[in-house]
């Protein structure tokens, strides 16, 4: 995790006891009304798909889904964005295009009013302006985890709704094919996703272009998803949660000066493990058949 | 020489030929029909788009008609591609099958079933649609000539399909209103290889990318326009990264400039001031990199006049006449004229000034404009010393800066770095370019500035040296070009002006002397003015997108409904811009449902075979045109005409008579079912290239369309493929465009004429490896630029021509041209603030008709974006995703704003690309053109964008 994700992470706003009774309240009333067929559907679709693309800004799943009143006015915003207004020749709006965000409904088999996402149908645009963020009422989306502390202005670079992933295997650029698609269709082009360059030895005078994500600065737009022209898209964008792995804490790079900022605060050692589970005397003194012929 | 080796190639067994190519192809990557898996039949093909010219190969599944095309694969034995393909190649197999395929003729009709201009499209039978184009044909003939039957052709034509239909225009028609889409892509190029080398396309081939050590893009995106070229030059930069040097110059940051080592951003139109430039600090400050044993024996330096307009209509055309007080003149508004009248006259501006300076014009002088001319002459290399003199780093930095927020010492010092790329010994060095060198209002003079540096050190028809202009169309080399078919060119590089060339085409055809018309003035953008005009009656779209691909859209979109009495027809695979404005529309079988080959930009020939039916009731163009030619007979073609200008054409007929034909004789006998075509065999037994495969022209086939007279089309019953290109071919043998055999390209992945003695060339006009210089020059030469064209010259100086020196030959030599930086007629001013450059993006092909209908690129890129830099877009107040009004003098179109991604321009300049048909950026595109190839302009004009 980068220096400025740290930061965002620090303006995120721990949920008072109060506000979560309340919002606990609310949530079995919207229980409540709903009908008994949707009811087992709720159920289900309740346990949090884990592969939910989320809106900008939005908090920890968990905490998202607990703090979302599914007012929908998120997704408003997404409809009414710049750019998907259709005008006619008068310049007199007539209507708008499908939004990115939608509230699932019943048989998304997805917890039911929430907002998200499908990135390989209609990604997130990275509107500079990140209108979803402001029309939340509840802090589901958070508005501070984008904006940039310094000028105070909403800033969509920082959002953190996925990350990009590359199958290599379904990755054409990967067979040595002329693609990246995805790489111009990244609205972070060359930082998000950049392309690695490697020789071809098996023409001899082609090169790979080969796509490679950056977890640091990707926002998980999908645009890059959208754009890839394989069948089943051969990169594409996961949560950051299930996407991310994780390295301790105990080793830093030593030849990067800012590796030390993803140790953070580092935890004094104490490690067990089945070879260290007994006493250094009991073994000693229970050399076992060490002797037997 | 010529003639022994013409009897080798006809001795030449096939198989010869694949070991000349210097590759040895393993046997299970064969082109000949083998069994594979399930019953998959793999060929050999080309890809159908671009001009990189890559192999692929298709695999057809089943029989008859439900063979269809179920794979496609890079061809691993192809030199371009190695197996490799880019995205739009990696789709060949799906481009035919798009959902709304034009299957049958439809015609504008009213209600009783009669043709009527302002009718709804109504299908017809092929025999319908012929009734009607001969109607019109006959028409247009009888009202205004041949001049008034026009054809918008192509550089995605196949080789047969343009020579088939140049037959039928020009010696059936007697029509020179035949040009190609190539016109907007390749003939600044064309005329730069003519004037300094007096022959057409390049000298070097793709190897070079290998060989040398410096990549110079110029103006050039080939990482989208050419991916494949493009990898193997980042190949070429991986391997050995510090000593390879790119070089990125265009008007704004795009994807080739990820891999520069130098990105140059210049102001729009002023390339010329950097090649100038180069040449400067060559001849005034590095003058021992000067090669002078080669300059000496090998180049001329020559001039041309610069008051030479900018290719717009002039003054005194219908469509301008008359002029009113209000600034309008005849179809077009005051706003219009303001840059139009810049074509009969203009003052001399301050930038260009200095440049124009030892020409002897000076600031606010009015500089009156001919129209375009080629006439050029010799002078000393003095007065080209002269004409380089004002190129200071200075005046070229200050004035070709093209981006406002870069410091003018950082990009001095780039220029500085570029020239001693060029000038260091013993660098290899190739200038790549396409369309931004092109396209270009002194298009022909940027190209031949390109050559100046190359020749002035001696860095040019060298394996990994040299000045390379790479080609956008898969053909427009190998059928526009070589074919000849524009209106001013008959194959093999011959002229329609020239008597001598017109009577060996005319013999070559068997046609009367004197049939061939000598006014080949009818470029594209003419045949659209001729149209607006009321001068055309008929005109025919082929394998293009003429009303889609054309500036100044709006005029010619109108005058295509509006005009009562034209006939106009579109042959597609799809219903694009053109067809919606057609009054017939004609459906084409596709790439792989037909016969045929295209040439790359590196000389390479490709043939392939027809791998499956066309769909619904389409038939090639090549039947379109051969059954066109048989309703028209010698009486109906061959009498008196005066043309516009008052040139006869003479009265052939009894000439014809003489030759054996009748009055009644129609052209499909005497241009194709002749005795030499009949020569080659329709058989599909004993013949190897023929046995297994589909032959619709020749055989008819399974589906039984019901063809032009109302039976069921059975087949020309000879080997039509085959005449055509033997006959083609039979122009360029022995005259330095050789090429091989028909059944040796069935066998080959291709091969780069001149093809002599069963071997390609690789660099021409050098004695290592062109068979051509001893030919030409003798034993003992090591470079000889043959090119017969504008070899015997006037002299005079940078200001004129003096005749009274007299002429004086150059024989085997090239030219250095004296050129100067000149203004574009068009730049932002108060009102429109913003210079518009158009192009493609790697995910579509031209207008899009046919990778618009594949589903995953078209998800990839759904529309045409205005990119734009985050800075201007925020003075403008427009925010990304923005709609937004574009607009000219000429007209405006909406469009989303990007300021992120793959193309970065400066402030001041947005990049619009034109395969969306929805957002028709060319209705805002001005189309001048430069005067001597007549090539539009498509990366410049002025206009301003504002909010909706």
């Amino acid at each position: 995790m980068n220096h400025k994700q740290e930061k965002v992470k620090s303006y995120r706003q721990p949920l008072s006891k109060s506000r979560r009774g309340f919002l606990g309240t609310t949530r079995n009333i919207g229980l409540a009304i709903l009908g008994g067929l949707t009811w087992s559907a709720y159920v289900d679709e309740a346990k949090a798909n884990k592969l939910l693309l989320r809106p900008p800004g939005a908090l920890k799943e968990s905490d998202f889904l607990k703090t979302c009143i599914k007012c929908g006015l998120c997704v408003d915003a997404c409809r009414n964005r710049n750019g998907n207004i259709i005008f006619d020749d008068n310049g007199k709006r007539v209507g708008t295009k499908d939004p990115t965000l939608r509230l699932a409904v019943p048989g998304d088999n997805k917890p039911l009013g929430n907002p998200f996402f499908i990135a390989r149908e209609n990604p997130c645009f990275m509107c500079d302006d990140i209108p979803c963020v402001p029309a939340c009422p509840s802090g589901a989306l958070d508005i501070l985890s984008v904006t940039n502390k310094k000028t105070k202005k909403l800033d969509i670079n920082m959002a953190r709704m996925g990350l990009a992933v590359v199958h290599k295997e379904s990755c054409i650029a990967y067979w040595g094919l002329q693609c990246d698609a995805c790489y111009r269709a990244c609205p972070l082009m060359g930082k998000a996703l950049s392309i690695n360059m490697q020789m071809n030895k098996r023409t001899g005078k082609h090169a790979f272009l080969l796509p490679v994500v950056h977890s640091d600065i990707c926002t998980g737009c999908g645009l890059c998803e959208k754009a890839c022209i394989v069948e089943k898209a051969a990169i594409f964008v996961l949560p950051r949660e299930l996407a991310m792995g994780k390295v301790g804490t105990h080793y830093v790079k030593g030849w990067d000066k800012k590796d030390q900022q993803r140790v953070g605060v580092a935890q004094s050692i104490h490690t067990i493990d089945k070879r260290s589970e007994k006493k250094a005397i009991d073994k000693l003194n229970n050399p076992g058949g060490l002797l037997d012929d | 020489m010529s003639l022994s080796r013409r009897d080798f190639l006809k001795s030449t067994a096939a198989a010869s030929a694949a070991a000349a190519v210097g590759i040895s192809i393993p046997d299970d990557m064969q082109a000949a029909a083998t069994a594979t898996q399930d019953k998959w039949r793999w060929d050999k093909a080309a890809c159908r788009f671009c001009g990189t010219g890559c192999g692929i190969m298709l695999a057809t599944k089943g029989k008859g008609l439900n063979r269809k095309i179920v794979a496609v694969k890079g061809d691993p034995a192809a030199p371009v591609n190695r197996g490799l393909n880019c995205i739009k190649g990696y789709f060949n197999a799906k481009i035919m099958y798009g959902a709304d395929r034009l299957t049958t003729p439809l015609l504008r009709m009213n209600a009783n079933g009669e043709f009527d201009k302002y009718g709804k499209f109504a299908p017809v039978s092929w025999k319908r649609a012929f009734d009607e184009m001969e109607k019109h044909i006959r028409y247009a003939l009888k009202k205004n000539g041949p001049e008034a039957v026009g054809v918008f052709a192509s550089g995605q034509y196949t080789i047969m399909e343009g020579y088939a239909a140049q037959k039928v225009m020009k010696a059936g028609f007697r029509s020179n209103a035949f040009d190609p889409n190539a016109r907007h892509c390749m003939a600044s190029a064309v005329v730069g290889f003519y004037q300094t080398f007096g022959i057409d396309e390049p000298s070097g081939c793709y190897d070079d990318i290998e060989l040398t050590d410096t990549i110079i893009a110029w103006g050039s995106n080939m990482a989208e326009m050419h991916p494949i070229l493009w990898s193997r030059c980042t190949d070429r930069k991986l391997s050995d990264p510090n000593h390879v040097k790119v070089v990125s110059i265009q008007t704004y940051i795009n994807r080739t400039c990820d891999l520069a080592d130098d990105t140059i951003i210049f102001r729009p139109q002023t390339d010329m001031l950097l090649w100038n430039y180069v040449a400067r600090e060559i001849v005034y400050n590095h003058p021992e990199a000067i090669d002078w044993d080669f300059v000496k024996k090998h180049i001329i330096f020559a001039a041309g006049p610069v008051n030479i307009g900018y290719g717009m209509r002039r003054k005194g055309e219908p469509s301008l006449t008359p002029a009113r007080s209000d600034g309008s003149s005849g179809r077009y508004d005051a706003k219009e004229m303001q840059t139009i009248s810049k074509e009969m006259s203009k003052k001399v501006g301050s930038r260009e000034a200095p440049a124009l300076a030892p020409y002897g014009y000076n600031e606010g002088e009015v500089m009156k404009n001919s129209a375009g001319t080629l006439k050029h002459w010799h002078i000393s290399f003095e007065e080209y010393k002269k004409s380089l003199e004002p190129y200071t780093l200075d005046y070229v930095a200050k004035v070709s800066k093209g981006d406002p927020d870069e410091p003018l010492d950082a990009y001095k010092a780039k220029l500085k770095r570029l020239a001693a790329l060029y000038i260091e010994k013993g660098r290899k060095v190739v200038s790549f370019w396409t369309m931004g060198m092109n396209q270009h209002t002194r298009g022909s003079w940027v190209n031949t500035l390109s050559y100046n540096v190359h020749f002035l050190l001696n860095k040019q028809a060298k394996p990994g040296n040299g000045a390379y202009s790479l080609t956008g169309q898969p053909s427009a080399c190998g059928t526009a070009r070589e074919v000849g078919t524009f209106c001013h060119r008959l194959p093999a590089d011959m002229m329609v002006k020239v008597k001598k060339h017109r009577v060996i085409a005319e013999k070559r055809w068997h046609i009367p002397e004197n049939t061939l018309n000598p006014i080949g003035n009818q470029h594209i953008m003419k045949i659209h003015r001729d149209i607006e005009d009321r001068f055309i009656k008929f005109a025919w779209v082929n394998v293009c997108n003429a009303y889609q691909d054309s500036a100044s859209a709006k005029h010619w979109l109108k005058a295509a409904r509006e005009v009562k009495d034209l006939f106009l027809v579109t042959s597609d695979g799809y219903p694009g811009i053109s067809a919606m404005v057609s009054d017939l529309v004609l459906p084409s079988a596709m790439i792989y449902e037909k016969w045929g080959a295209y040439g790359n930009a590196e000389r390479r020939s490709q043939h392939w075979r027809q791998q499956v039916l066309p769909v619904g009731n389409a038939m090639s163009d090549t039947w379109q045109w051969v059954e066109l030619s048989k309703r028209f007979t010698v009486d109906d073609l061959w009498g008196p005409y005066t043309l516009r200008n008052g040139t006869k054409l003479a009265d052939v007929r009894g000439a014809a008579q003489a030759m054996g034909y009748k009055g009644d004789t129609t052209m499909y006998e005497i241009l194709f079912a002749n005795d030499r075509a009949k020569t080659y065999k329709a058989d599909r037994v004993n013949d190897p290239i023929q046995r297994g495969y589909d032959d619709s022209e020749v055989f008819g086939d399974e589906r039984n369309v019901v063809g032009s007279d109302g039976k069921v089309f059975k087949g020309y019953g000879f080997f039509i493929h085959k005449y055509l290109w033997e006959e083609y071919a039979d122009f360029g043998r022995g005259h330095g465009h050789d090429l091989a055999p028909f059944d040796v390209y069935q066998r080959v992945r291709g091969l780069r004429w001149p093809v002599v003695n069963g071997k390609e060339t690789l660099w021409r006009f050098n004695g290592e490896y062109d068979p051509y210089v001893k030919h030409f020059a003798g034993p003992n030469a090591d470079f000889a630029f043959y090119g017969p064209i504008a070899k015997n010259l006037f002299q005079g100086n940078l200001r004129g021509m003096n005749k009274s020196l007299g002429k004086k030959g150059l024989k085997n030599k090239a030219k250095i041209f004296a050129r100067p930086y000149m203004d574009p007629p068009e730049m932002p001013d108060a009102e429109y603030d913003t210079w518009l450059c158009t192009g493609r993006v790697l995910e579509h092909w031209h207008s899009g008709t046919m990778t618009m209908r594949v589903p995953e690129l078209f998800r990839a890129v759904p529309e045409a974006l205005c990119y734009m830099n985050p800075k201007s877009a925020q003075e403008k107040g427009l925010k990304r995703g923005d709609l937004a009004w574009i607009e000219s003098r000429r007209g405006k179109v909406k469009v989303r704003v990007e300021t992120r991604g793959r193309n970065r321009p400066p402030r001041g300049l947005v990049f619009v690309p034109w395969f969306d048909e929805k957002i028709l950026i060319n209705k805002v595109c001005l189309d001048a053109t430069c005067p001597m190839s007549k090539q539009t302009d498509y990366k410049k004009c002025a206009v301003k964008i504002y909010k909706i």
